[in-house]
């Protein structure tokens, strides 16, 4: 939940960062006074949607150790490196040159603002990139061995570093995350500024910030696609189940059809776009349950077996934790590295609990895609007239720009779901599901805290629209041509 | 590198980052003064405005500290986190009201009035300290929980570190020595915030306020603050061996004083220093007495954490299971995990140092109504 709503206000962050830095970069070079009141504008509402950003961004940090107690022990070697970086370069960066951006005006000189403004945004762009090296892993867990000794997964070696920084999942979630960002701030500004066209105020704010918009925007649709493609590919590969959840495939196949909307299929388009192979395998999930042959001709286990092997790797553990026979430790030694890969399939019941809610997945994975299409047709369109000026006029266009901004951002939260909720129920891939990545806390205290939060972040959510609003009525200092 | 330098160095700097949080707090001790009648609303605002601008500083060292803890001390960060719930949990929730607060307050549209706002600003002020300190406490006095890693193989309760009572955490503010240390955090950020509006803000009567109020909060903290130590010199600790096994050791924290003279010196300089700031704050017209005290702070706090970890310490004591114990050693990262943040935490004077250099540019000018007048943003 804190992290859905973090996402709320994490991609206006990311994506406003980069339009008012654009900005500002024609004002330092323009010399146009215009344009640093059509920045000074925008940062105004960065501002205001920063704040309530960085307060549920504390509360995602630290509840990895409050109700995520095992889960942190687990990771904690696995997630130090990323996030000490995240820490040391990210976190300073971001919130030194954020006060300059907005307290510097009249203190510094025009290129160390403009830096700063620059910095403000690379610094939240690299802090993304970290924590999804910290979520890219825990959906593909690379590069880790468990230490029976320390009974969690280390980074052992030089190596296994890099293959942490440079996962794959990692790398796509963080194009996909920021790109995805430029397309909300994106079709915020343009929402925004399409408003001031209907009520027939600062026409030359409002298209000089559609045109900047539409641009961050059309460019973050373009990449969050080709991201959104690797991604798929990925989750193929990495998290199958995610995938048939996705696209509520039963039986899968090769030639596997993509299922538009129930009922309206393009066959073979599955198997092309998550194996870029038209003949390429993809499993359904009752195919994941009961074991099959993968792409390279691996045999995947059954969840059954998985789970038996899952339970061999727990005894094997305990054992070895508590025998002071090195015969029979190096056995359990042995055993223990055999079936640790399962070791998560260990917790579970019964096989069908690796299924995750196939419709939430499923119809937010067509949302998501949907929405997205939307979002690049309406920014093409709005920019383009914007571009040729010929918007004056076409107040239906300019309502449905407005309608675009709360469905960019059912679209972005629909994104979230399908990489959150598809990944149930698992914290890291095979190797720790929920219910045993949890803190020893009573239902009660979890609940009580969880409808705490989820209180103060809706009293902020609902003051932080309000105050918006008041600000995009008062407008811009530019002058009312 | 061998393996205990590496935890010796990211103790140091959990340290260090320890003391650079309690210094920074000076945030919420200026913030006290949002309250006091004696200064106008012209004058609150300008107290606002100079802590307005450094509030992140604080937040994200904070957030760092966390980060920091959970990275190089991981078991730490799921035993006491997980297990000393609630007075976490409260912590957050001050901050998280500070976090929206200064952004919020001054809009007419904010839905529950400027002074709500202000409220919160000062609840984060009292509580944050105090609970922070506390929390810090019980590094000393030790707490209720046992950390058992085979329990994961256990589907029936997997859960690693269990607390051992209901109240997760809460127990600690019945637990005296604990509180002193809080309540000793709460008078000394209160005289940072003091000394810092001293030197930031341009304005006579808020000066004089300032001197009277480090003036006054001088007494209570030395007495909080020398009762707390007092009573650490003559507690029991508890010492870890070399093979890792916890038993109680009769004045194990005056011999750890004893036995480090390093880090007895650091804290001696520590408190000349801090007391020599109170002095210049509270009893004469010198407005750099926030420089001596916030050395002097980090370094007494820095101190207390090597005080509390090195010399084989436990530094988060469980007394319900003593081998439960966390000591720098057990509780730790891998070495090759440690080793890469070693080598990424080289880059921590560039970043110290371009802190330094934005906040001369910005500090160059103090705070007074015309500078507020013509800031844009403001709060």
């Amino acid at each position: 939940m804190t992290a859905a709503y973090h996402w709320l206000f994490v991609p206006l962050t990311l994506g406003l960062a980069l339009v008012m830095a654009v900005m500002e970069t024609i004002y330092v070079i323009r010399k146009d006074d215009f344009w640093k009141k059509t920045a000074q504008y925008w940062m105004k509402l960065f501002a205001i949607n920063f704040a309530v950003g960085i307060a549920t961004g504390i509360i995602l940090e630290f509840e990895f150790g409050t109700n995520w107690s095992n889960y942190s022990w687990f990771v904690g070697d696995m997630f130090g490196a990323p996030l000490a970086i995240e820490g040391i370069l990210a976190f300073f960066m971001e919130a030194t040159f954020f006060a300059v951006m907005f307290f510097g005006w009249e203190k510094v000189s025009k290129r160390f603002h403009l830096a700063s403004t620059w910095l403000t945004g690379i610094g939240a762009s690299i802090s993304a990139y970290w924590i999804l090296v910290a979520n890219g892993w825990m959906q593909n867990p690379v590069g880790t061995t468990f230490n029976p000794e320390a009974v969690r997964s280390e980074m052992a070696s030089a190596q296994a570093f890099w293959e942490v920084i440079s996962n794959p999942v990692a790398v796509s979630k963080f194009f996909h995350a920021i790109t995805s960002g430029w397309v909300t701030g994106g079709v915020f500004v343009v929402g925004i500024s399409c408003w001031y066209l209907l009520k027939n105020r600062q026409r030359k704010f409002a298209r000089a910030s559609i045109l900047i918009g539409s641009i961050v925007g059309i460019v973050g649709s373009f990449a969050v696609m080709l991201s959104g493609d690797a991604s798929g590919v990925h989750a193929a590969e990495f998290q199958p189940m995610k995938l048939a959840a996705a696209e509520g495939l039963n039986d899968g196949g090769r030639r596997a059809a993509f299922t538009i909307v129930p009922g309206i299929r393009i066959p073979g388009m599955l198997s092309i776009l998550a194996t870029h192979d038209i003949d390429g395998y993809v499993p359904g999930i009752n195919d994941i349950l009961n074991g099959y042959t993968d792409n390279e001709g691996n045999e995947i286990p059954s969840v059954a077996e998985k789970m038996a092997m899952g339970r061999k790797a727990l005894v094997a553990l305990s054992l070895y934790r508590s025998t002071d026979d090195p015969s029979e430790k190096a056995e359990a030694r042995y055993a223990l590295e055999e079936n640790v890969q399962y070791m998560g399939y260990g917790h579970l019941e019964k096989p069908e609990d690796v299924i995750p809610p196939v419709g939430i997945v499923f119809w937010a994975f067509r949302f998501m895609i949907g929405l997205g299409m939307l979002m690049l047709l309406e920014l093409l369109v709005v920019g383009w007239l914007a571009w040729k000026d010929k918007l004056t006029g076409k107040r239906w266009l300019m309502i449905a720009a407005l309608a675009c901004i709360p469905l960019v951002y059912i679209c972005g939260q629909s994104g979230w779901i399908v990489a959150e909720v598809g990944r149930q129920p698992w914290t890291i891939q095979g190797l720790l599901p929920v219910n045993v990545a949890i803190s020893s806390l009573s239902a009660g205290a979890v609940k009580t805290t969880f409808f705490l939060f989820l209180a103060i972040f809706t009293l902020f959510l609902v003051i932080e629209i309000r105050i918006l609003i008041g600000a995009i009525k008062k407008g811009p200092e530019t002058s009312n041509e | 590198m061998s393996y205990t330098f590496l935890q010796n160095y990211w103790w140091f700097l959990i340290a260090l980052l320890g003391g650079l949080l309690v210094f920074l707090m000076f945030v919420q001790g200026a913030n006290l003064h949002l309250g006091n009648r004696t200064l106008s609303t012209l004058q609150k605002r300008m107290i606002l405005n100079s802590t307005g601008r450094k509030w992140e500083l604080t937040f994200t060292t904070l957030v760092t500290f966390g980060g920091a803890f959970f990275a190089s001390f991981p078991l730490f960060y799921s035993t006491s986190f997980g297990g000393a719930y609630w007075v976490w949990v409260l912590i957050l929730i001050t901050f998280v009201f500070q976090a929206v607060s200064y952004e919020f307050q001054n809009k007419q549209e904010n839905l529950i009035g400027s002074q709500a706002f202000r409220v919160f600003l000062m609840i984060n002020a009292l509580l944050a300290p105090f609970l922070i300190g506390t929390a810090v406490g019980t590094f000393f006095t030790g707490s209720d929980f046992t950390v058992n890693k085979v329990a994961i193989t256990d589907p029936a309760s997997p859960v690693i570190s269990t607390w051992g009572n209901g109240w997760h955490g809460l127990e600690a503010l019945v637990q005296y020595h604990a509180v002193l240390l809080g309540c000793a955090l709460m008078f000394l950020t209160a005289i940072l915030g003091g000394l810092y509006i001293l030197n930031n803000v341009n304005d006579d009567v808020i000066h004089t306020q300032m001197h009277r109020s480090v003036k006054m909060s001088i007494v209570p903290f030395l007495t909080f603050f020398l009762s707390w130590l007092l009573i650490l010199l003559v507690r029991p600790g508890y010492a870890a061996n070399e093979d890792g096994i916890i038993s109680l050791e009769k004045y194990k924290y005056l011999h750890n004083f004893l036995q480090m003279p390093v880090v007895l010196a650091l804290f001696l300089i520590g408190v000349a220093l801090l007391l020599w700031g109170i002095y210049q704050g509270a009893f004469t017209k010198k407005r750099s007495g926030i420089w001596p005290a916030g050395i002097g702070t980090v370094l007494v706090v820095m101190s207390v954490f090597f005080v509390a970890g090195y010399n084989g310490t436990a530094y988060y004591p469980s007394c319900t299971d003593l081998p439960s114990s966390l000591t720098i050693r057990n509780s730790s990262s891998s070495q090759f995990t440690l080793q890469v943040m070693f080598w990424v935490s080289l880059l921590i004077p560039f970043v110290v140092a371009y802190i330094a250099y934005a906040w001369r540019q910005m500090d160059r000018k103090k705070i007074t109504p015309d500078e507020i007048a013509e800031t844009r943003h403001k709060y």
